[in-house]
């Protein structure tokens, strides 16, 4: 099949929510009021230059905005290729980017008078920035989050109770990311009259993969003018991890249309694509689930599989619509890092350049460890740095210590 | 074109009484006990058959409606299979409506064309596609009706008047108002809200209209029967059918009984309610 090249790879969705034949509003009557609410809200919100205005004060200064783009020379200088620079998103308030897509729909909440926030969390970053944000701004807060990954991740769990979230772990299905999904547009199901759902990815129902993706192109619209300062150019190539891919989506989105740069979205492979992983595009195909038309792991029944990766935030068996359209048309080349490599590359960072990584980031490090080495010493590559590893250590320190 | 499900409504209307609409998870907990539970059915006194298609991920049902479609799919049930179970009741069963229930991707991942011509032929008469909104009628609705099978619609407590037109526009067979927003299985409606909201909605059509969620016992069938054309019973029986198995999960001679019992107590509800509305 061959897809008709558009003129722009940033014009998207059309009215309908639609990238190509991905994304939609598949959901149930009873949301699909709130949702043409939300869409309406968030095109007034928009159109109103104060809404900006009060939401790059709470950039700045709560969120610690912009973050830097930093040369990592030594990484650099281990891999023998390509100059690589790592955008430090892992500094933010929080720590990671999740609190940039946080702090717009908490404001967007806010100007639709809701004051119960409700959200789902896989590795827990984004449950984290969710709960500060209503912390900061006297919100309840309830977050879904899949008792697998509560196990995996206390350090994060313990900190949304401090910040006063209530936490409620999922026993449903996987008891991963999907299911918190699942629980959480169950909840709101039941609580529309006061309730906004804080999605944390650049999937769901039409108009959360544009909204999200928005709030998340700060990311990419900085390292342009960042890259812009020290390079005086852009960059040749761009590299970010993807679960649902709201990092990925944020960096790569303001470069859509710069057909010199190169983009690449790396996927988790988990115990490799012939096994269990987490990899939408390369192992899985079109389906319909949480709301959207994307790329599934699904069985021949329409089944929605099991996801596996190392990292909570990856494991999840879609990806967001536009990046199912992206790979349609090409514009992105989708690759896969697995458990092993993502581990390896945790450490590789860690110890070159006193960064730990979060595991879902040392995903894109480890497909940077495969790229930049074939790259020209004058190619500049950016990797996104989505989030900082602290939430791994526990982890991470425990595979480490038993493979020894 | 009248389908088995237009044909029941206007002998119930005849008859004075509104329907009892029964929901059933296909393959649960077995493909044989299954059929048999739907067999057995209409001779409990069910009207109408809400037939569950098991899926991984119901976003909008209860606890009980996602234990049921799993057990289903670890028994090996699939979207297939579900249709032939429709024919083999059919073999012996031509009158009573059947409606397939569930979520849209078994039945993309199936083909809409290839599921369309297969339902109809193994005697489906409806569809209710719970993420299947109007903004995308052209998914399933559209060829559906033009296939000749109802698509039933759900109404809820967030469809206003202004938006209730365009969810009526492409519905056929009946309305299914959802009483409560919840899930499946949640909190009790509240009959005259119910009243309420079905008298809002019969303003806008003249199509029969069931109400469901949040109806358990007899007496809420029956209250609720008194305020609207039909009654949808669904959790209880999923529920009677649990209960009913061994402790690893299995059916035992008891399942069938157990939901055509709870399945004539809710009939001998519905059928005690004074003239429906409307």
């Amino acid at each position: 099949m061959t897809i008709a090249k558009p003129n722009s790879y940033r014009s998207g969705p059309d009215e309908r929510g639609h990238f190509g034949i991905f994304g939609g509003r598949f959901v149930a009557e009873t949301l699909m009021p709130l949702i043409l609410d939300l869409e309406k809200a968030y095109t007034a919100a928009k159109a109103d230059p104060s809404f900006q205005g009060e939401m790059n004060g709470y950039l700045k200064n709560y969120v610690g905005r912009p973050s830097p783009l930093y040369f990592a020379e030594r990484l650099t200088e281990h891999l023998g290729g390509a100059k690589i620079y790592l955008k430090r998103e892992e500094l933010n308030h929080t720590g990671s980017h999740k609190v940039n897509n946080v702090l717009g729909q908490i404001m967007l909440a806010r100007r639709m008078g809701k004051k119960r926030i409700i959200a789902e969390t896989g590795a827990g970053q984004h449950g984290v920035a969710t709960a500060t944000l209503c912390a900061r701004f006297g919100l309840e807060c309830v977050v879904y989050m899949g008792a697998v990954d509560v196990e995996r991740q206390q350090p994060n769990v313990i900190r949304m109770e401090m910040l006063g979230a209530t936490v409620v772990p999922v026993q449903s299905g996987t008891r991963t990311l999907k299911d918190a999904m699942n629980e959480a547009l169950r909840d709101w199901v039941t609580n529309v009259h006061n309730t906004f759902y804080c999605i944390g990815t650049v999937a769901g129902p039409h108009p959360y993969p544009t909204l999200v993706r928005d709030f998340q192109s700060i990311i990419g619209n900085e390292t342009k003018t960042q890259m812009q300062e020290v390079e005086g150019r852009l960059p040749d190539s761009l590299v970010a991890c993807i679960g649902g891919g709201s990092n990925a989506m944020g960096l790569f989105h303001p470069f859509l249309d710069d057909p010199s740069v190169e983009i690449f979205g790396v996927e988790a492979a988990g115990h490799g694509l012939t096994q269990l992983h987490a990899a939408s595009i390369a192992g899985g195909r079109p389906g319909v689930l949480h709301g959207n038309r994307t790329y599934l792991l699904m069985d021949a029944d329409g089944q929605i599989q099991d996801a596996h990766s190392i990292s909570a935030g990856l494991d999840y068996p879609g990806i967001g619509p536009e990046h199912s359209w992206l790979h349609e048309v090409g514009r992105v080349n989708y690759l896969s890092a697995t458990d092993d490599e993502a581990l390896a590359a945790f450490q590789l960072l860690s110890k070159l350049e006193g960064i730990i990584p979060a595991l879902e980031p040392a995903h894109a490090i480890a497909k940077v460890m495969e790229l930049a080495p074939k790259r020209p010493k004058d190619h500049l590559m950016v990797v996104n740095l989505s989030g900082r590893g602290d939430k791994d250590v526990p982890q991470v320190g425990d595979i480490l210590r038993g493979k020894k | 074109m009248t389908t088995r499900i237009d044909t029941r409504f206007a002998e119930l209307k005849k008859q004075g009484r509104a329907a009892f609409v029964t929901y059933v998870m296909a393959g649960d907990p077995d493909l044989t006990t299954s059929l048999d539970i739907v067999k057995a059915l209409p001779k409990a006194g069910a009207d109408v058959i809400e037939l569950g298609i098991p899926f991984t991920d119901p976003m909008a049902d209860g606890p009980s409606i996602q234990a049921a479609g799993l057990r289903a799919l670890k028994a090996g049930m699939t979207l297939r299979k579900t249709l032939e179970l429709v024919r083999d009741f059919r073999k012996a069963d031509s009158v009573t409506p059947l409606v397939l229930m569930g979520y849209y991707n078994p039945i993309y991942i199936y083909g809409v064309d290839k599921f369309l011509a297969d339902a109809k032929t193994s005697g489906v008469d409806g569809l209710i596609i719970v993420d299947l909104p109007p903004e995308e009628d052209e998914e399933l609705c559209l060829p559906a009706l033009k296939a000749g099978l109802n698509f039933i619609r759900l109404a809820t407590p967030t469809t206003d008047d202004k938006r209730l037109p365009a969810v009526l526009a492409n519905t056929s067979g009946f309305v299914y108002y959802v009483s409560i927003a919840g899930i499946t299985g949640a909190a009790a409606a509240d009959a005259n809200a119910v009243g309420d909201a079905v008298a809002r909605i019969k303003r806008h059509t003249s199509l029969p209209i069931c109400v469901g969620f949040g109806i358990r016992t007899p007496e809420a069938a029956r209250a609720i029967a008194e305020k609207a054309d039909g009654s949808v019973v669904g959790t209880a029986l999923v529920d009677a059918l649990k209960n009913s198995l061994d402790a690893e999960g299995r059916a035992t001679a008891k399942t069938v009984n157990a939901v055509a019992e709870l399945t004539a107590a809710l009939a001998r509800g519905v059928k005690g309610a004074k003239q429906a509305a409307g």
